[in-house]
């Protein structure tokens, strides 16, 4: 059968992040678009939180939010569920990204429609809903601008807020002209990479699909509990046609997602917008309680999702992860996600956020997945921007832990051989004297001269770049004994 | 605080290995300073390369091994901000890892007596002008960890501020990563050397002789691409500008 919407790219031939790096920073192209775009947006959000005087105290309050939801996400749920029945919502539980899928694909044929138009969203991007649908014969039409130049370039998200940050304009013309004509209305000729006449044809190309469609999938920003209002924030009016045009909506949302009442919602829409996109305020923000007879969608669904949250949450030392909104801060400021991109990290959840959440939400039990957690260099940058107070590099050394212990747990590895030596090296003065013996031998042999590039197994990715001074022929501890006869004094 | 204060020496495994010159202006600047030094020979490595690596069982030893080194000092220095940041979050939570909390009250204790060595000057002895000489131009890099995890703040650049005849030029980028993360420089050689290269860019277009930082790993790292780029500029640590002075120049 031929497929309907166009074939992306996999992320299951992405190999090992340190291999799947390397081969990103060769792309030139892509890294100073990166760079181009980390930079900018990171001068942005300085500024804007730092106009707002309780800036600190915001981020304070959203973690305790989060962290209350979490302690008693159980009743909160039940609540949500309540609510939105009430208001005439069709409430489905999902366990995980199968159930999702197939309850969404269910919905879609009990309606007798063979499409759906999307608004962006990183949970159906998680169950990669777009291609289940597509199997069923449903063509899932993606309506965020870079989404749709990530799905009509036959490519993956590398960004959890701008999935496209990894093109520039100029590619994103040859895009629009080469793809549009082959799904849907095509670009304008001629057209030139200016980003208006690039939005303009973006415009031009939804809109028929907008008219069209009769049901609409989405994800969820928050869903006030005690209400049962749900909340999406977007930034193209795209999310708003999608909401109000199509007759049937079903919002996928993480379980995670919800708050405890509208007032604890306002602690969020002040800092989402200023840590996401730089901006004072959101410039789309949707709340629908229910179904209004005559306005907007008739018949509305919302999927709670698990899909491994509750595993997330049943880890202590991991579970401030779930605190995550999804406002890309972490990933703009980190200098690992800067070079490399997003598609090294080998899902929709790229840069710090996707090397903390990815192993919880997926377990440890992949290679890739447990390379994660070393994707960083645990500067530390990640923790100061996060608007919710995630301390990514705790999870990250929590991760690693986690992940030498799954290694280790069936054979002994070179690398705890080395950890094993090593600790006992520094379990006692003594030991470290005896090791410096060694290293002031090798001192008095290379004579002061420094390393250069030499074929030494791990020592060699080091020296590949990087001169190393010789050891000294004296130790700061023989220094101190000749100083100090004596010991210490 | 008396007038002259015992301080025991945490002179990290790095530097006492393979930098000696580091603790050695350390002493030498904090008993000009008027304090008395010691440096308890037990003493070896804040455990960081095994925690971060994800071997804690490894880094149990190095926790009890440093509090038993340091149980009789009130002050305990280090120059460096990455090892202090470790014992201040990670020991109490590598003694909670292994079960032991009274191992977890001492380690506690002894985060709580431990001092970057910027932090002890300006803190406790209330210094920034330590009578220091070091007629060079120089840019300054903030290592994340003293910064982000230490959390030292400008105490570095207000030393640095008051060196006689210095010349001290701001560093683009300054607060950036140089790439080195311990084992990630191994573990992700390529993507660790494309941001030291940037650093060490950065670096080279401030035209400075010296790049000086607080921890003797960042500089080993951007040092040794300088090197090898033979870019002329000579890395120094905090420690030994503040240690030199003028007799030393002449």
């Amino acid at each position: 059968m031929n497929r309907r919407t166009p074939e992306p790219g996999s992320w299951l031939g992405i190999p090992e992040f340190p291999r799947a790096a390397k081969a990103s920073l060769q792309d030139a192209e892509q890294r100073k678009n990166l760079t181009h775009a980390t930079t900018t947006i990171r001068a942005k959000r300085v500024v804007r939180a730092s106009e707002v005087p309780e800036w600190e105290e915001l981020r304070t309050a959203a973690a305790q939010i989060k962290d209350r939801v979490a302690r008693h996400l159980e009743q909160y749920l039940l609540q949500a569920e309540e609510a939105m029945t009430a208001a005439g919502v069709t409430v489905h539980w999902a366990r995980d990204a199968a159930d999702a899928n197939r309850i969404v694909a269910d919905i879609a044929k009990a309606k007798g429609v063979d499409e759906v138009v999307k608004i962006k969203s990183m949970v159906t991007q998680e169950i990669d809903l777009n291609e289940y649908l597509e199997a069923e014969g449903i063509a899932a039409w993606e309506t965020d601008l870079a989404e749709l130049i990530v799905q009509l370039g036959h490519d993956l998200p590398s960004h959890i807020l701008v999935p496209a940050i990894h093109r520039n304009r100029s590619e994103v013309r040859e895009i629009f002209k080469e793809e549009m004509g082959r799904y849907g209305r095509p670009a304008p000729e001629p057209i030139s990479d200016e980003p208006s006449e690039l939005a303009e044809a973006a415009r031009l190309h939804l809109r028929e699909k907008f008219l069209r469609s009769k049901m609409a999938v989405s994800g969820g920003n928050f869903i006030v509990a005690d209400t049962g209002t749900l909340v999406i924030v977007e930034s193209e009016g795209n999310g708003r046609m999608c909401l109000t045009l199509p007759e049937t909506l079903v919002s996928v949302v993480g379980i995670e997602k919800v708050l405890p009442t509208l007032e604890d919602l306002e602690v969020f829409l002040k800092l989402l917008p200023r840590s996401s996109t730089g901006e004072r305020m959101n410039p789309y923000t949707s709340m629908w309680t229910g179904v209004t007879p005559g306005d907007g969608p008739q018949d509305l669904h919302v999927v709670l999702l698990d899909n491994g949250r509750t595993n997330v949450l049943a880890d202590p030392d991991g579970r401030a992860a779930l605190r995550c909104i999804r406002c890309s801060a972490c990933l703009n400021i980190c200098p690992v996600y800067e070079r490399v991109g997003g598609h090294a990290y080998g899902s929709p959840y790229p840069g710090p956020i996707g090397a903390i959440l990815g192993p919880q939400l997926r377990g440890m039990g992949d290679a890739n997945t447990r390379a994660l957690p070393f994707a960083s260099t645990l500067c530390g940058a990640c923790n100061d921007v996060c608007p919710v107070r995630i301390p990514f590099t705790d999870i990250l050394v929590h991760l690693r832990h986690k992940a030498v212990e799954h290694k280790t747990a069936k054979h002994p590895t070179g690398e705890q051989l080395l950890m094993k030596g090593a600790g006992w090296v520094m379990k006692d003065g003594r030991n470290l004297a005896s090791v410096q013996l060694g290293t002031r031998f090798a001192g008095r042999v290379l004579r002061g001269k420094s390393l250069g590039p030499m074929p030494i197994p791990l020592a060699s990715r080091w020296l590949q770049a990087r001169d190393v001074e010789a050891p000294p022929t004296q130790t700061f501890r023989q220094w101190w004994k000749d100083e100090h006869e004596g010991g210490a004094k | 605080m008396n007038a002259s204060p015992h301080v025991a020496l945490f002179a990290t495994c790095i530097t006492d290995t393979m930098k000696p010159s580091v603790p050695i202006a350390t002493v030498k600047l904090l008993e000009r300073l008027g304090c008395r030094v010691s440096y308890p020979e037990r003493q070896t490595c804040c455990g960081q390369i095994m925690t971060n690596t994800g071997y804690w069982d490894e880094a149990v030893p190095t926790v009890r091994n440093y509090v038993r080194s340091f149980e009789d000092y009130d002050y305990i220095v280090a120059p460096s901000g990455s090892c202090v940041g470790s014992v201040r979050e990670q020991h109490p939570m590598l003694a909670r890892h292994a079960g032991d909390a009274g191992l977890e009250r001492d380690a506690t204790a002894a985060a709580s007596r431990t001092y970057e060595l910027s932090e002890f000057l300006v803190d406790v002895l209330g210094v920034t002008d330590v009578g220091a000489y070091f007629p060079h131009r120089v840019t300054y890099h903030p290592p994340c960890h003293s910064v982000r995890i230490a959390k030292v703040g400008d105490r570095p650049l207000r030393l640095l501020r008051e060196v006689r005849g210095i010349d001290l030029i701001d560093l683009p980028k300054a607060e950036e990563c140089c790439g080195f993360g311990g084992t990630f420089s191994v573990k992700n050689p390529d993507v660790s050397i494309a941001m030291a290269s940037d650093k060490a860019r950065h670096v080279r277009t401030t035209g400075a002789e010296y790049l000086v930082a607080g921890d003797h790993a960042c500089l080993m790292n951007i040092g040794g691409v300088l090197h090898r780029g033979r870019s002329g500029v000579k890395t120094i640590h905090l420690a030994e500008i503040l240690a030199a002075t003028e007799e030393d120049a002449r």
